[in-house]
């Protein structure tokens, strides 16, 4: 039992290194992009670490709190996500409804604290969060049940073994539709550029963070590097086929992260309205199709 | 055989120590809250994108005063501005710097007699970086907070310190500027 524990931190602090550095990476990415030098890659490490060195006030103990809450939480969830078939840090208990049911402790920490400091801008960040998630949900969950359908199992490590089974018949390419409307959910989820409503740094300032400075900050940082670990990597594993070895993995990891972010760069901000509209229309059609297709019709590659 | 112990450190030295290694990401990771006030800020966009790219110093816009660490004060100031600019650097989280651009920030520059304007910043808030120049060119921008980042090294970029050491001077020159100040908005009643 503590060895499993001990394995769990450890794929949170290994799911916490990987985003960082490779989030730097892509902030270099995107600089060449737009013809500039990029910052260092250990840009992201240098960020937090210098604002866990900062000085920081409270709003009450609330703020606080929920600082802590959410980074806890979000920890948890990363001991159970399993980085290939081999290393899970806590066997049979990877199911998927696992981190759906613990990824809204870190989130619920978050919207606490951030409601917590009183400022306006904080609460609309919040509904607008809450909002955003409402509209990914309902094509992300279609899809996702099709997947637990067709493979009989809700275990990702189990999907990911069904995928790899049939031949690397990944659901990238069995669930075409399916994929393109998760691979939206995703952007949705990670708060990138057209689904960035919540942040909105020049209209909201910033939203929920509009408070936080100093070492809440930094903590939140890490929360938020952790979150996109779990969020990718749970992509990985239901619809690139999921990894035999790590270095596999990495590769994955990183070609889902850096597409993202490719389509994320050449986007302006959508309104919330725009958000809900967008998602309860095409991709909600897409998903409902592809469930049919899948389902009931057995067209599968 | 000698004794392989190391020396024991007072806890002034081990806090020094911790300070030099936050001093680095510091300087490393500028975040700044630019207060657009006047014609100096046109020289940020040039400096923010491809043609000198201060990303690569790893400095970047933020959007509130609570998680920046600079506070670009581009050009001159009024007194309505002044009271506003006071109010954000008392709500960073320090340390925390200060750069101002422009004759104007330095002695009034061209504004230096009229009746709105302030001539001084250094009187009201403490400022670490001049930028002179009306207005300074984008190389001296960048020059300024490449400068920044040397006196953060040597440990003198120490204004905020200075701010709440004199904090009776700064505020008396605060109060014959502005009258008495007040807050008075929906949050403070």
């Amino acid at each position: 039992m503590m060895i499993n524990i001990l394995i769990g931190f450890g794929v949170a602090l290994f799911g916490f290194v990987l985003q960082t550095s490779l989030g730097g990476i892509n902030r270099k990415i995107i600089g060449r992009l737009q013809k500039r030098y990029g910052p260092k890659w250990y840009q992201e490490f240098l960020d937090i670490f210098k604002l866990l060195s900062k000085r920081a006030i409270s709003h009450g103990w609330l703020f606080d709190f929920g600082v802590i809450m959410a980074l806890g939480g979000i920890i948890a969830t990363a001991t159970f996500m399993p980085v290939t078939n081999s290393i899970v840090a806590f066997p049979n208990y990877d199911n998927f409804f696992i981190f759906v049911y613990l990824i809204a402790v870190g989130m619920l920490g978050m919207a606490m604290s951030a409601s917590g400091s009183g400022n306006p801008y904080a609460s609309i960040g919040v509904m607008r969060a809450l909002t955003t998630m409402l509209a990914y949900e309902v094509p992300f969950m279609i899809v996702i049940l099709t997947i637990i359908k067709l493979t009989g199992t809700s275990s990702i490590t189990g999907i990911a073994e069904f995928q790899q089974l049939a031949g690397n018949n990944w659901f990238m390419i069995a669930l075409p539709l399916g994929f393109i409307v998760s691979f939206m959910a995703l952007m949705g989820m990670l708060g990138k550029k057209p689904f960035e409503t919540y942040i909105a740094p020049a209209e909201i300032a910033s939203g929920p963070m509009v408070e936080y400075g100093g070492k809440q900050l930094g903590m939140l940082f890490i929360m938020h590097e952790i979150t996109v670990f779990i969020e990718v990597s749970l992509f990985v594993h239901l619809f690139l086929g999921g990894a035999e070895n790590i270095l596999i993995f990495l590769l994955k990891y990183a070609a889902v992260y850096t597409l993202v972010n490719l389509i994320s760069n050449v986007y302006g901000r959508f309104k919330i309205d725009q958000v809900v509209k967008f998602f309860y229309k095409w991709p909600l059609l897409l998903a409902i199709v592809q469930a049919v297709i899948a389902v009931y019709l057995g067209w599968v590659i | 055989m000698k004794s392989t112990k190391f020396s024991e450190l007072t806890q002034e030295q081990i806090d020094r120590k911790w300070w030099e290694i936050g001093d680095f990401f510091r300087r490393n990771s500028l975040w700044m809250l630019m207060y657009c006030t006047g014609c100096c800020a046109i020289e940020l966009p040039p400096a923010m994108t491809s043609a000198y790219d201060m990303e690569r110093l790893g400095m970047g816009p933020m959007a509130t005063p609570r998680q920046a660490d600079v506070l670009l004060v581009t050009g001159y100031l009024s007194l309505k501005t002044l009271r506003r600019l006071i109010y954000t650097y008392e709500q960073m989280s320090e340390p925390k710097y200060i750069v101002g651009f422009g004759s104007c920030t330095i002695n009034g520059g061209i504004y230096h007699d009229s009746h709105a304007v302030i001539n001084q910043l250094d009187r009201y808030i403490p400022v670490d970086v001049y930028v002179a120049g009306c207005m300074p060119n984008t190389e001296s921008v960048m020059n300024g907070f490449v400068d920044l980042m040397t006196l953060i090294k040597n440990k003198q970029a120490n204004g905020w310190i200075k701010y709440k050491e004199n904090n009776d001077w700064y505020k008396q020159n605060q109060k014959e500027a502005l009258g008495e100040v007040k807050i008075k908005d929906e949050f403070h009643e």
